[in-house]
Parts: C-alpha cells; sequence; structure tokens
C-alpha cells in the first residue's frame, strides 16, 4: 500500500462526514443558512466554533470573488482556506537532535516514539531511546519492545525510578555515543496536574543543561479528542515551549478536525500524523494532503 | 484560563444576560439558546444530542410557567439542569452479579482510553467490597500489555490469568474454569484495545462475548473525546450491546460533553469513573453531580443551608453594620475564621460556590494551615491592636510574631489581607443593602 492510499484510508471517513454533509447542503443559494449550516458541519467535525467561523468568513469572500457556482468550485476554496489555516514554512532539522515527546495519558507517546525511531533509523541516523515513563506499569518494557523492532539503543531502569535520573543517564550516554537522534519517553500527565507538571519542567531542566545539540518538544494528541486538546497545548506550551504537534489514532474514524483549532489559536505546527498501527504508520504531515483527504 | 472556560462559566455568563431582566422575550428565550448550543458544542457535546437537547430546553422554557415567572432566567437554569440530569440518566446503577458465579466483566474500548488501569481499579474496588476478583488478559497486540495488567495485578493483590498470545475467546473460557476451581467469583476480562473500525478485532470481542456470556459488557471512553464518542459509543453498542460505560480521566479538566452524548445515543448508563492515576481513584457515576459538574453551578444549596446553619441572621447582620461603618476590627476578622471553620474545610466549601472554577480557585490554592497561623497571630495582638491595626509597628511585630511562633512577614501579610477584605466588604456593601448575593 503506498503512502498515499494508506493515508487516504486513514482518513476516508472524515471525508464522507464532512463532503457528503456539504454535498446534501449544497442545494442553490450560498446564503446565510447555507453558511450557518456549513458552520455547524465543520463543528461537529472537532474543528473549534473559532476556527469555523474563521474558515466560514474566508470561503464567503472567495466564494463571492471568485463567483462560486457549482459544489466542485466551492468545495475547491473551502479546501485552499482550510489549508491556509494548517500550512507553515518548512524548517530543515538539524542533527544531533533530541526530541521530547510529552501527553496526556493513553494518547499514544511510546507507539509515536518507536515509530519514530524507525524512520530515523530508515534515515539512516543513529537512535537512541530514553525510557522517562517510569510511572506506567510496562511502560519501559512497551517502549523496550520497540526499540527491538526499530533496532535502536535504548536507556531503561525500572519502574518508580526519578525520570529525571533516567534522563539525566540518557542524555549523557546520547552525548558520548555521538547519537544523532535522542527521543525521550516521558509518563503521561494531565495538564492540570500541578505536581506532574513540575516534575516535566525538571526533565526539560536537565535537558537543556545537559544537551548540546538541537532540541524539539512535541506534544502528541489523539486525533479523537475534542477542544481539550486547545487547553492541553496551551499548558504544556506554558511548561515546555512546543514545537510541533504528532496526532495520533488517525486510523480510526476519528476526525483530527481538532488541528485547525490549535494552529489557529497557537500557530504550532503538526509535524507528524500516525495512520495505522504498523510501525511504517507514521508520516509526516502534508496541509494539503490533508485537506484534501477530508473535503 | 480566560480563553476556555467551562462549559458551566459560559452558561453563566448567558443566563446572567437573562436573570437581569424581569419575563422573557421569545427572543430571549432563542437568544440564549443559541449561546447554549455553542456552549455545548464547544464542550464536545455531539451536535446532534445538541440539537436534540436544545429543541427541548427551547419548549419547555417557551411553556407558561417560565414567561409568567417572576425569576424566569432561573426557571430556565432549572429546566437546563433538569434536562441535562434527565439526559444522563436520573440515578447511578450499580454492577449486576451473576446468579451464576463468577460473574463475569468484559471491558472493552479504544485504545487509550484507561482500559488496563481500570481494570485494576475495578478489580480493588470489588476486593475493597469483599469480593474475590480475578483478571484476565487478553490484549495479545500491544506490547507489553499483558505484563502492564500483571504489575497492576500485583499492586491491587489480584490474581492475573493469561495465556500469552493465545487466542482470546479460548483464554476467556479457559479462564472462567480456572476462576470457579479457584473460587473467584468475579472475573475481569481485559481485552485489546481498538480502533473500532477495524472489523477484525470487532469480530474478536464478539467471539469473546459469545465464547463466555459476560454478565457485564463495559465501554470505557476517555472523558476528553469530542465528537467521535457517539460513533465510538453506537459502534460498540451495535455490535457488543454493552450494558454500561466507565469515563475515565475526569479528573481533567475537560468540559466532559461527552458524558452527555454517549448517554443520549445508547441509552447505557455511567457506571463509574476513573479520577486518578492511583488504583483507588475510582468513583460511582452520579449523573445529577456530573450536570453540576458541567453547568459548574456548584452545590449551592448545600452551601446556603451550611452558612445558615452557623451564621445566625442577627451575626450576619451585625458584620455588615460594620462593614458600612467601616468599624470593622481584628476581632471581627477572627470571628470570621472560626465561622469560615464551622462550616467545615476551606476545600469542600469552594467546590459548592459557583463559578469557584473562574476565580482559579482550588484547594491547592487556599491553604488550611495559614488559616490557623492567621488565628494565632491575632491572637498574640493586645486588644487594643485588634481594634486599630494601625497603630501596629515594628517592634508590636516582633512581638506578635514571636508570640505566635510565625514570622514578621507572616504578621505583614495578615494584616495586608485584613485590609484588603475590608475594602472588599466596603465595597459590596456599599452597592447593596442586602448584604452580597449569589451570582444568580
Amino acid at each position: 500500500m503506498g503512502i498515499f492510499s494508506k493515508f487516504f484510508g486513514a482518513l476516508k471517513k472524515t471525508k464522507e462526514a464532512i463532503s457528503k454533509k456539504i454535498s446534501q447542503i449544497f442545494v442553490g443559494e450560498l446564503d446565510d443558512d447555507f453558511y450557518e449550516e456549513l458552520e455547524f458541519i465543520l463543528v461537529s467535525s472537532d474543528i473549534s466554533v473559532e476556527a469555523s467561523s474563521e474558515i466560514v468568513e474566508n470561503v464567503k469572500s472567495l466564494a463571492k470573488k471568485n463567483k462560486v457556482k457549482t459544489e466542485e468550485e466551492f468545495k475547491k476554496i473551502l479546501r485552499q482556506a482550510m489549508q491556509e489555516l494548517l500550512e507553515f514554512e518548512e524548517e530543515e532539522e538539524s542533527f544531533p537532535c533530541l526530541y521530547t515527546i510529552i501527553g496526556v495519558n493513553g494518547v499514544g507517546k511510546t507507539t509515536a516514539i518507536g515509530k519514530l525511531a524507525h524512520n530515523y533509523k530508515k534515515a539512516k541516523k543513529s537512535v537512541l531511546m530514553v525510557a522517562g515513563d517510569t510511572f506506567r506499569a510496562s511502560a519501559s518494557d512497551q517502549l523496550a519492545e520497540w526499540s527491538k523492532r526499530a533496532g535502536v539503543r535504548i536507556v531503561k531502569y525500572g519502574e518508580g525510578v526519578d525520570p529525571g535520573a533516567v534522563v539525566f543517564d540518557g542524555v549523557k550516554s546520547a552525548v558520548a555515543r555521538k547519537d544523532d537522534v535522542v527521543l525521550v519517553d516521558t509518563a503521561g500527565r494531565l495538564h492540570n496536574k500541578v505536581g506532574l507538571m513540575d516534575e516535566l519542567k525538571k526533565i526539560h531542566k536537565i535537558i537543556s543543561k545537559e544537551w548540546t545539540g538541537d532540541t524539539k518538544n512535541y506534544l502528541v494528541i489523539d486525533a479523537t479528542t475534542g477542544q481539550n486538546a486547545l487547553t492541553q497545548v496551551e499548558m504544556f506550551n506554558e511548561i515546555i515551549p512546543l514545537d510541533g504537534i504528532i496526532l495520533t489514532k488517525l486510523d480510526g474514524s476519528s476526525k483530527g478536525g481538532v488541528v485547525f483549532a490549535i494552529t489557529k489559536k497557537f500557530g504550532i505546527p503538526i509535524k507528524w500524523i500516525g495512520v495505522g498501527e504498523g510501525i511504517d504508520d507514521l508520516e509526516p504531515f502534508d496541509a494539503k494532503e490533508f485537506v484534501e483527504n477530508i473535503i | 484560563m480566560a480563553l476556555f472556560g467551562t462549559l458551566g462559566e459560559k452558561l453563566n455568563h448567558v443566563f446572567s444576560k437573562i436573570t437581569k431582566r424581569g419575563t422573557l422575550t421569545e427572543l430571549e428565550i432563542k437568544n440564549a439558546m443559541r449561546e447554549i448550543k455553542l456552549v455545548l458544542l464547544e464542550a464536545d457535546v455531539n451536535y446532534l444530542v445538541v440539537k436534540d437537547f436544545v429543541a427541548k430546553v427551547t419548549e419547555k422554557s417557551m411553556g407558561e410557567r417560565v414567561m409568567k415567572s417572576l425569576t424566569p432566567g432561573q426557571q430556565v437554569i432549572k429546566i437546563v439542569n433538569e434536562e441535562l440530569t434527565e439526559l444522563m440518566g436520573s440515578t447511578n446503577s450499580k454492577l449486576a452479579v451473576s446468579s451464576k458465579l463468577p460473574t463475569v466483566i468484559m471491558m472493552c474500548g479504544l485504545q487509550g482510553a484507561g482500559k488496563t488501569t481500570m481494570c485494576g481499579k475495578l478489580a480493588k474496588m470489588l476486593k475493597k467490597q469483599g469480593k474475590k476478583p480475578m483478571l484476565v488478559a487478553c490484549d495479545i497486540y500491544r506490547p507489553a500489555a499483558i505484563n502492564q495488567l500483571k504489575t497492576l495485578g500485583k499492586q491491587v493483590d489480584v490474581e492475573v490469568y493469561d495465556e500469552g498470545t493465545a487466542k482470546p475467546a479460548k483464554t476467556s473460557q479457559n479462564a472462567i474454569k480456572y476462576a470457579e476451581k479457584k473460587g473467584y467469583d468475579t472475573v475481569i476480562i481485559y481485552t485489546a484495545g481498538r480502533l473500532q473500525i477495524n472489523e477484525e478485532l470487532m469480530t474478536e470481542l464478539q467471539d469473546i462475548k459469545k465464547a463466555v456470556n459476560p454478565t457485564e459488557i463495559l465501554l470505557t471512553v476517555d472523558s476528553m473525546i469530542g465528537q467521535e464518542s457517539v460513533n465510538v459509543a453506537t459502534t460498540f453498542n451495535e455490535k457488543l450491546d454493552i450494558t454500561g460505560v466507565i469515563l475515565t480521566k475526569l479528573d481533567g479538566d475537560t468540559r466532559g460533553g461527552a458524558a452527555l452524548s454517549i448517554r443520549a445515543v445508547t441509552g447505557k448508563p455511567i457506571k463509574f469513573c476513573g479520577v486518578g492515576e492511583k488504583m483507588d481513584d475510582i468513583e460511582p457515576f452520579y449523573p445529577d453531580r456530573m450536570a453540576s459538574r458541567i453547568l459548574d453551578m456548584g452545590d449551592v444549596l448545600s452551601l446556603i443551608e451550611k452558612a445558615q446553619e452557623t451564621i445566625t441572621e442577627e451575626e450576619a447582620k451585625k458584620l455588615e453594620k460594620k462593614f458600612r461603618e467601616n468599624t470593622f476590627t481584628l476581632d471581627d476578622y477572627l470571628v470570621q475564621f472560626e465561622q469560615l471553620k464551622k462550616m467545615g474545610s476551606i476545600s469542600d466549601i469552594l467546590a459548592m460556590i459557583p463559578g469557584a472554577n473562574k476565580l482559579k480557585l482550588n484547594a491547592n490554592a487556599v491553604d488550611e494551615k495559614q488559616l490557623a497561623r492567621n488565628k494565632s497571630i491575632i491572637l498574640s495582638m493586645t486588644k487594643k491592636e485588634r481594634q486599630d491595626p494601625d497603630i501596629i509597628k515594628g517592634s508590636h511585630k516582633r512581638r506578635i510574631a514571636e508570640g505566635s511562633g510565625t514570622s514578621i512577614q507572616d504578621v505583614n501579610i495578615l494584616l495586608k489581607q485584613f485590609n484588603q477584605s475590608k475594602e472588599l466588604m466596603k465595597q459590596f456593601s456599599g452597592k447593596k443593602k442586602g448584604g452580597f448575593r449569589l451570582p444568580f
């Protein structure tokens, strides 16, 4: 299965949902009622009320300017308006680079790290995983399993160890062995838990002290998450400045519409999307492709 | 978090517009309903459920009773609250027990919803209730899933049965035979997390169901889920005919719209919720409390009752007079501390105040030890000092700090707080003679 078809498969449900609904309301006049319905459709795909109304406003003026008549024409400008919200300038990755992967519980951080490791390994980088989730039972076992599958090195201790200590040793080891890519797993934490967020701050501090290469902080978000994703971005960003989002579990019928709200509100780019359960199922995010497959 | 207030805060805002007026016009109700609709959508309540809900509330609000009522705004709030509670099921429902032991509980749900942890919590809860539970590990796909369950089993001291990566249906059947032999009365089957569009895995769940005929089939759902909640719940319900739902991660700050949606589309009760990372962090689900939580209305009635129990009307009047005449002293401040203490712990009281979230207040922010410290500071002052705090200067402060076992800094903080409250109270009593009103 090629990359595109896999992506298409993953988003098919979303596409059906939004595209079909638009066809249903596209019955003639592009009047206020139509746009109100359109906004409703967008909101019901987890795109926030705020982002939806911006998209609708942009589409409205585009439609007027281009004298849009047919459904196809309309969908084209809608795609354009939505794509604009998601586009960011591509920046080159420089190595060595340390990636800190954070997020709330159960979003798929560990799995995402496994897939990232596989990706960088394929790109001929020397990769080290750091099992910083010392809280969840067997989290480090799970990561170790991924390190085997991806064929990369891992630094891990058992449960209950201070995650700061694991990260410290991991970073030291990566520096000594001159690894290109370090992937730091962290325990899932709800963003409103002060103690756990402080722990994250501490990990972040250790990294900035011991690591000399580039760093990237990625927040993992479950594509089924609703508007709470916005709060997650806001709160994590306060603790560690975020460089990007990894959107996981797009392989369900989940819509991932919340990414529009995130980029609109915070201007943080979506970096990767997880589209399946296999080790190859993590792909760089492409705004055009993403939107084309929604509508 | 000014940007994303809770559903309750926003509804409070909508209602504050209504409550200020006398009677309601149809247009006003419509406007309010439009805002409620947006608020519910932003709270992740499914859009179909929202449509339905708003239609119902509108219809009831248009009725005679509300239009002619003296307090139409409050009537609308009441209707919203009632409908919300009804939508979520009116009573909390317990776990069913099979007439033929063991009772089999099958746990299913999407990946990352929190099934594994919830299995451990359920087992611990059952154990505390005097049952003899056993766990069965049937997630044969996720790396280390079986290990995770075993670790949790050890933590809560419950046996975990597994057959490695053998077929889950067979494993479950064998597990039940094993449980019968060992005298376990409840078997919790932990199934693989799945993405519900995956037919293959759905079939596997149906096979397990056929093989062991569970008493309870519980769907675990992440309370942070968005519009997708309805699809998830509907699919699982159609394929497995679930008996109930468990909502996890409710200790987060999610607005909990999923609770509404799931209940509305499946009609199945939400039985428990996960409220933390410890194995004890499981609570029965109370629909009425959830409605209050979503509305962020707090438990105003209990607060008023408590206040009435502890503060007599006479005392309240006396206090108010002092504010108005600006003769409020540290002695009165002390009395206030006492009254506050009589009402219970600060965090309990805060939980009952509507809009407390708005002020970003939480239990951590209020230090009860601080209260005790303040009390001893005041008690270490002379009578004269308490009457006229302005005379307290450097050497006085040192003596007071030593007498109360605190620092000069603490004394300063208390005096500052006292002056601030005095200011605040003056403003309140200046505005309205009847003391201060609750926010709605």
